[in-house]
C-alpha cells in the first residue's frame, strides 16, 4: 500500500505552561456519577483534561467462561445480567444468535411479543439514561424520578409477563417462554397511550432549559468518521450524524412491517445525544402502537425446538440487534455438544468507551462526568 | 426572554408538587414496610417443593429425577436419591429425594428448574424477605424447609395452580383409562384362554 | 460482492502476494470467513477498509478463540517385517496436532448499509502455537474499535498484538498472571467466597474448621 491509512488516534493536548506538573486524579471507582464501578485516570492542567484513561474490570464475572461450562439454555439467565437495565433485549440478542446458529424459525406471535417487549425496554432505558444524565448535571434526581415513575409501570408489566422485574429470562430459542397473561395487551395499550404525555412533560422540563443547553451544547463533540472507525453504535453514533440503525440495516425480526424514522443529530455533542434519546423514545412509541394493533394468535414457540438437550450442529454464527445502548452482538461457536465452544458478547458500552478519551481531551473536568453520562454505559455490559 | 425554558421547567415541577397532594398518579411512593403494594401474581422468587395432601414427606411430588439439578445454571440444587421406594400420594411406589438442598444465596431465581421438571414438583414461591443472621447454613434450605402444600401453591399462584391441577388430573385420567383398557384386554384374554386348551385335546382323538 | 470467494478474488486482485483463503462455516448461518496469514493481515485489512466497493469501515467485534492441542489416534498402514516377511500392518498411531490461538474480526460496512443476506465479513488469523509464539499484528491502526477488544484478547487469551498503541490488561488487574479464557485455565483455590455447603466443599470446610479448632 503506497498511501498511508488515515489513522484515528486521539489528539495530543499540550499543557498550557511548560514544566508545569499535571494533577493526576483517579475519578472512581467509588463515585456516585460513574454508573457503576468505573475509574478514569485523568491528568489535569488546572481544569483542562490533558490525559484520560478509562479503567474497568471491577465487575468482571467472566460470563463468557461460565457459558462455556453451562448449556445453551443455562446461559440465558446470565444474559439478563449483562446490561441489567435492558434484560429483554439481551435475551433477544442471544436467542437470535442461537437461532442463526441452528437455523430455527420463530412463529409470528413470538416475533410481535419480542418487538413489543424490546421497544418498551428501549423507552424505559432512554428515559432512565436522560434521568441519569441530568442527575450528573446536578438536577438532583427530579427528571430521574419522573422517568422512574414510568419505568416502574413498565417493569410491573414485565413482572406480570415474565415473573421478574429486571432479570426476565423470557426469550427462548425459537420463541418466548410463556404465553401472555390475560389482559396484558390491554394494559400495555393503556400504558403506551400515557407515554407521549410523559415525554411531553420531560421535554417541557428539560429541552428548553437554558442551563442544560449551556452545559451540553458544543461539549463532547464526536465527529462521524471517528465514530464509524471506533465502532461506536447506538444513539451516540446517530447523534454524530451517521445513519446506521440495525433495525433498518439487518431487517431482523419483523421490524420491516413497522414504519418508524431514525433521528439523526447534526453536531454530535451531548445535547444531540439527549435529543436523539427523546426522539427515539417517541419513535419506539410509534412502533409499539403499530405492533399492538395486530398481534396474531398462534403458538409462541417453534414446535420443533427443544428446551433440554439442545445440541446445534457444529459451526459458528454472529447475531446482533439494536439494543438501547448500541449494537449488542453474540458470537457463538458450536462443536456439536450441548455447551457452546466459544461464547462471546460484543458489548456496546465497552466499544462506545473507546472514544471517551477523544471527547474529553481539552475539556474541563466538570464536563468529563457529563460526557461520560451521555455515552450511557452499564458496567455489567462493559465488564461482563 | 432569558430564562423562559427554566420557568417552563419550574412550572412542570410545581404541577407535580401540587398534584402529589391530590392525585394518586403523582405520588407513587409507598411507605414500605408499613404499606405494601399488592404482589403481582406471576412473580417468582425462590423455588419450593409441592406436596399433595397433608403429610409433606409422604405427598412430595418430586421423584428425584435430578433433571432440575442438571439444568440449574448456578448449580445450587443438591439431590440425593433414596435407596428404597415409598408410595406417593396416589399409592404408586416411587423413589423420593432423601436429600434436596437448595442454596438460595446462590439461586438466581431463573425458574429453569420449574420449566424442566416433568412432574410439576418444583414451583416458584413469592417470599423474598428471607434474610437471616446465620451466615453459613441459614440460606441453605433442605427438603423440609422447601416443602409447601398444594393449597399454598393455589394461594400464591391461583391461575397457574389451577392449570397444573387440570393437567395432572388429565394425566391421571389418561393413565386410569389406559389401565382400565389394559385390564379389560387382559380379562378378555383370560376369558378366551380356556377355549384353545380344549381344542388340542380333541385333535389327537379325532 | 458479498460471498467469501468474491472477496478473496478482489483481495488477490489488489494484493497479489496476499495469502487469503475462504473458510466454510457448516452451520445454517452460512457466515463464511476469510483466513489471513498474520504477515499480510494489516495490508488486507487496509484494503478491505479503503476499497470503494467493499467499504468495510466498521469492525464490530474482535475476539479470540483458543484451540488447544488435539490428540489424534489414527490407524496407519505401515510396512513392517513380521517373521521375516514384509507385510502391511495396521498400527494405531497417536499424534498431537498442535493447538493455536485465533483472533476473529467481524466487519460490516456502515457506508453501504444493508447487505443481502445480512451478514458480516469475518476475518481470522492464527498464531503459530499456544505457548511461546503468540504474536499477531494489531488491526487497531486500521479500525480503532479493535483497541479495547485486542487488549481484552491479550488479557484473557494471551495473544500479543504487535503495533498496538497501549497493550496492557483491561479486565483483570495489572499484576494478574495467566490468561483466564484459555481452555486449560485452572482457577486458583485461594478465593474468599462463601462455599455452597455440600460435597467437596463441605469436606474442606470441615477440615478447615477442625484445623482452626486445633489452633485456637
Amino acid at each position: 500500500m503506497a498511501t498511508a491509512l488515515k489513522s484515528y488516534r486521539p489528539p495530543v493536548i499540550e499543557p498550557s505552561e511548560e514544566g508545569d506538573e499535571l494533577l493526576e486524579v483517579a475519578m472512581g471507582p467509588h463515585h456516585p456519577s460513574t454508573h457503576g464501578v468505573f475509574r478514569m485516570d485523568v491528568a489535569l492542567d488546572g481544569e483542562r483534561v490533558i490525559r484520560l484513561k478509562p479503567v474497568f474490570g471491577y465487575l468482571h464475572r467472566n460470563h463468557e467462561k461460565i457459558a462455556e461450562t453451562a448449556s445453551y439454555l443455562a446461559a440465558m439467565p446470565y444474559t439478563d445480567r449483562l446490561d441489567y437495565f435492558c434484560s429483554l433485549t439481551n435475551n433477544w440478542a442471544y436467542a437470535l444468535a442461537v437461532e442463526k446458529l441452528a437455523g430455527i424459525e420463530v412463529p409470528e406471535r413470538a416475533e410481535y411479543i419480542r418487538v413489543i417487549t424490546a421497544e418498551l425496554t428501549r423507552v424505559q432505558n432512554h428515559a432512565s439514561a436522560i434521568g441519569f444524565l441530568l442527575q450528573e448535571m446536578g438536577a438532583s434526581g427530579t427528571p430521574l424520578m419522573y422517568a422512574f415513575r414510568e419505568r416502574e409501570k413498565i417493569l410491573d408489566l414485565f413482572e406480570e409477563l415474565t415473573g421478574s422485574r429486571m432479570m426476565c429470562n423470557y426469550m427462548r430459542f425459537g420463541g418466548c417462554r410463556v404465553e401472555l397473561p390475560k389482559g396484558w395487551l390491554e394494559r400495555v395499550r393503556t400504558l403506551v397511550d400515557g407515554l407521549p404525555k410523559f415525554l411531553d412533560e420531560t421535554e417541557a422540563l428539560l429541552t428548553g432549559n437554558e442551563i442544560l443547553m449551556a452545559r451540553t451544547q458544543g461539549v463532547g463533540v464526536l465527529k462521524p468518521d471517528l465514530a464509524v472507525n471506533a465502532g461506536v453504535t447506538g444513539p451516540m453514533l446517530r447523534a454524530a450524524g451517521v445513519n446506521y440503525d440495525i433495525r433498518k440495516v439487518d431487517h431482523y425480526g419483523i421490524y420491516d412491517r413497522f414504519k418508524f424514522r431514525v433521528p439523526l443529530g447534526d453536531h454530535g455533542d451531548i445535547y444531540d445525544r439527549y435529543m436523539i434519546r427523546v426522539l427515539e423514545a417517541r419513535e419506539s412509541i410509534e412502533i409499539l402502537k403499530q405492533a399492538l394493533k395486530d398481534v396474531p394468535a398462534g403458538p409462541i414457540m417453534d414446535p420443533k425446538s427443544k428446551i433440554r438437550g439442545f445440541r446445534p450442529k457444529a459451526g459458528e454464527a454472529y447475531g446482533r440487534i439494536e439494543a438501547p445502548k448500541g449494537e449488542l452482538g453474540f458470537y457463538l461457536i458450536s462443536d456439536g455438544t450441548g455447551n457452546p465452544y466459544r461464547y462471546r458478547v460484543r458489548p456496546p458500552s465497552l466499544i462506545n468507551l473507546t472514544v471517551l478519551e477523544d471527547m474529553c481531551l481539552g475539556q474541563n473536568v466538570a464536563d468529563v462526568v457529563l460526557i461520560f453520562g451521555s455515552v450511557d454505559i452499564v458496567l455489567g455490559e462493559v465488564d461482563r | 426572554m432569558l430564562g423562559e425554558g427554566m420557568l417552563k421547567g419550574l412550572a412542570e415541577t410545581a404541577k407535580n408538587f401540587a398534584g402529589s397532594f391530590v392525585s394518586k398518579e403523582r405520588l407513587t411512593t409507598v411507605q414500605y414496610p408499613e404499606e405494601r403494594i399488592a404482589p403481582i401474581e406471576n412473580t417468582r422468587d425462590f423455588p419450593f417443593l409441592v406436596y399433595d395432601g397433608d403429610d409433606a414427606m409422604a405427598g412430595l411430588r418430586c421423584v428425584a429425577c435430578q433433571i432440575c439439578e442438571k439444568e440449574c445454571p448456578p448449580k445450587c440444587i443438591y439431590i440425593v436419591k433414596s435407596t428404597d421406594k415409598k408410595p406417593d400420594f396416589v399409592g404408586k411406589m416411587q423413589i423420593y429425594p432423601a436429600r434436596f438442598d437448595i442454596d438460595i444465596s446462590v439461586c438466581m431465581s431463573c425458574q429453569i428448574c420449574v420449566e424442566v421438571c416433568p412432574f410439576e414438583a418444583i414451583k416458584m414461591d413469592t417470599e423474598f424477605e428471607l434474610s437471616t443472621t446465620d451466615r453459613f447454613g441459614g440460606l441453605l434450605y433442605d427438603r423440609e424447609q422447601l416443602s409447601r402444600s398444594n393449597e399454598h401453591y393455589h394461594k400464591i399462584h391461583p391461575t397457574e395452580a389451577a392449570e397444573v391441577d387440570a393437567r395432572l388430573a388429565e394425566e391421571k385420567a389418561k393413565a386410569e383409562a389406559k389401565a382400565k383398557a389394559a385390564a379389560e384386554a387382559a380379562a378378555a384374554k383370560a376369558a378366551a384362554a380356556p377355549a384353545p386348551k380344549e381344542a388340542p385335546a380333541k385333535e389327537p382323538g379325532a | 460482492m458479498k460471498t467469501a470467494e468474491e472477496i478473496v478474488a478482489a483481495i488477490k486482485l489488489a494484493l497479489p502476494d496476499a495469502k487469503v483463503e475462504a473458510v466454510l462455516n457448516p452451520s445454517p448461518s452460512a457466515q463464511h470467513s476469510l483466513r489471513v496469514v498474520p504477515g499480510d493481515a494489516v495490508a488486507v485489512a487496509g484494503f478491505l477498509r479503503e476499497d470503494p466497493q467493499l467499504g468495510l469501515d466498521y469492525c464490530s467485534n474482535a475476539t479470540g478463540v483458543d484451540w488447544p492441542d488435539k490428540e489424534i489416534t489414527e490407524k496407519v498402514k505401515t510396512t513392517k517385517v513380521v517373521d521375516g516377511v514384509e507385510t502391511v500392518v495396521e498400527e494405531t498411531v497417536k499424534r498431537v496436532e498442535p493447538g493455536y490461538l485465533e483472533a476473529v474480526y467481524h466487519l460490516f460496512s456502515m457506508k453501504h448499509g444493508p447487505t443481502d443476506p445480512a451478514g458480516p465479513v469475518v476475518l481470522r488469523m492464527r498464531t503459530i502455537n499456544r505457548s511461546d509464539q503468540v504474536e499477531l499484528p494489531s488491526l487497531t491502526p486500521v479500525w480503532r474499535s479493535a483497541e479495547f477488544q485486542e487488549r481484552e484478547i491479550f488479557d484473557l487469551f494471551g495473544i500479543v498484538f504487535t503495533g498496538h498503541p497501549d497493550l496492557r490488561r483491561i479486565l483483570m488487574w495489572d499484576g494478574f498472571e495467566d490468561h483466564p479464557m484459555r481452555r486449560d485455565y485452572v482457577d486458583p483455590d485461594d478465593y474468599e467466597y462463601e462455599p455452597t455447603a455440600h460435597d467437596e466443599v463441605l469436606k474442606r470446610a470441615a477440615e478447615q474448621k477442625a484445623h482452626a479448632g486445633v489452633e485456637a
